[in-house]
């Protein structure tokens, strides 16, 4: 798992994004995205990762310096909150993207159940979004981003608002499910220890304006568990990618 | 899901207790029925003038409806130019905003002397009061769409006819239909002070000529017998409507959760 010396899947080069109202939330980000790799974007709130996520997403464009996506490339996106419509079913939540695409409720069935499967929400295809707790909702946005079979999946602090078990647990399916699928994961999160956790690199944000200060390479094997959080190599990691953010920040 | 209303007890009660208190007073003082009627003597009159005053409620309730309908359909199309075009909302919206506060029954004189059949003056003018409801609450619903589904669906490459129907369309429904609730009251309210505006004349006329007759010949229990059936309709459509909310938002919309 060395992805730097293959041709990268999704890159920002020179990227800068300055807003109409005048803040310049990136200035000079260098970002490559490899195949197969699990990325973390670490910053504090307002450093502009999440404003990279979108820039890799296609949702909006840079003001300045380009965005290298392949023709064609599906990404998947997971925001902060589910983002569920509340008035569909679990079932309809999940077809969205390929029923935007034209495609049939009984076309896709199998794709549906089987990403509901893949989260865990084998039984709920006929629930209502408000039927279900916070974490089964955030597992129902990531069914709809996979079901798609996304060549990148794109989550925004998903586990930000969900309490530390529910958030611990899902971050572990996140990994089985990217190591089962080979996904490539671009992952947005303000917090050391899930980034680490996580990834197989990290990428450090500095802010005002967001830039990549430190590349932090995780090579810790797959799967982990608690073990790798007991291992000294993790505590290194950690401490290291603090204190670029410390000097990054100060 | 069906224990979000209170049990009807309570409410039919008070109704009871009030016109049992009515009836009471009536009897006790007894006050004249040409002064005021006790709920006893407006149902009989009610049932023994029914013959005559069915024609009078069929010909209000199609006023209603049928400005309902028109202010339904001009309503959400405004609507949904609106919501495609912030520069057409500001051009037209004072317009609709102007209609909203003018009072009806200042502006019923001018349209039932321009048009020149009574029947479609009375239906624009029900239609003026129903329509703003409509239209400002379809506005705010279509915008009320959330921010992040708006960009899934452009992330999934929506067409502008998929983000309609999949996405702007359920947003707006509890809108609408907070909108159609007030507007269904308000039509029949357009219709009865029109009537009252136009006065008596014409063949087919509705309750508020009936009211009209029977106060000029001081018959006061008929003219509480027809405020009667005003107030019935009004209630009927306040009911219809409610339940078709309950029904369409009931199983995912917080206005229709039963209490916990």
């Amino acid at each position: 798992m060395l992805p730097s010396t293959a041709t990268p899947l999704l890159a920002l080069d020179a990227v800068g994004m300055r807003f109409p109202n005048g803040v310049q939330a990136l200035d000079g980000l260098e970002l490559s995205i490899a195949r197969g790799e699990f990325l973390s974007l670490l910053g504090p709130s307002g450093c502009g990762k999440s404003t990279a996520l979108r820039l890799l997403a296609g949702l909006a464009r840079p003001t300045a310096g380009t965005v290298r996506r392949p023709e064609g490339l599906r990404p998947g996106f997971v925001f902060q909150e589910p983002t569920l419509m509340p008035w569909a079913t679990v079932f309809d939540n999940v077809r969205l993207p390929l029923r935007l695409k034209g495609l049939g409720a009984d076309a896709v069935r199998e794709d549906v159940d089987a990403a509901l499967e893949q989260v865990g929400l084998g039984g709920f295809a006929r629930a209502y979004p408000r039927e279900l707790s916070g974490g089964m909702r955030m597992r129902v946005s990531i069914a709809r981003a996979l079901v798609t079979r996304p060549d990148v999946l794109l989550l925004d602090e998903p586990f930000a608002a969900l309490d530390e078990i529910t958030r611990g647990r899902l971050d572990d399916e996140l990994l089985a499910l990217w190591h089962a699928h080979r996904l490539t994961v671009v992952f947005v999160t303000h917090s050391v220890y899930e980034a680490i956790y996580l990834s197989t690199r990290v990428a450090v944000f500095g802010a005002r304006p967001g830039r990549v200060v430190e590349t932090i390479r995780v090579d810790a094997p797959h799967p982990r568990g608690d073990a790798f959080r007991a291992d000294p190599a993790y505590a290194r990691d950690c401490v290291r990618a603090s204190a670029a953010l410390r000097a990054a920040h100060a | 899901m069906s224990a979000r209303r209170a049990s009807p007890v309570a409410p039919v009660a008070v109704v009871l207790a009030v016109l049992l208190a009515w009836e009471a007073i009536v009897r006790a003082r007894g006050i004249p029925a040409w002064l005021l009627p006790a709920p006893s003597r407006v149902a009989s009159t009610l049932w023994q003038d029914l013959p005559s005053l069915l024609p009078s409620l069929w010909f209000t309730l199609k006023i209603t409806v049928g400005a309902l309908a028109l202010a339904v359909i001009g309503g959400v199309s405004l609507a949904a130019v609106f919501a495609l075009s912030r520069r057409v909302e500001s051009a037209l919206f004072p317009l609709a905003i102007v209609l909203q506060v003018t009072p009806i029954v200042a502006i019923a004189p001018l349209i039932l002397i321009y048009v020149e059949s009574t029947t479609a003056a009375l239906l624009i003018c029900a239609f003026i009061v129903a329509f703003f409801p409509i239209l400002a609450n379809t506005v705010v619903g279509l915008r009320s769409a959330d921010a992040n589904l708006r960009e899934l669906f452009a992330l999934y490459g929506a067409t502008r006819w998929q983000r309609l129907r999949l996405l702007l369309v359920p947003s707006a429904l509890p809108y609408f239909l907070a909108g159609l609730r007030i507007a269904g009251g308000l039509a029949l309210i357009g219709a009865v002070v029109a009537e009252f505006a136009a006065g008596a004349a014409g063949r087919e006329t509705g309750l508020a000529s009936r009211i009209l007759e029977a106060s000029f010949r001081t018959e006061i229990p008929r003219m509480f017998a027809a405020l009667a059936l005003v107030s019935l309709v009004g209630i009927a459509i306040f009911a219809v409507f409610d339940a078709l909310a309950r029904r369409l938002l009931r199983r995912w919309h917080d206005s229709e959760l039963p209490d916990a």
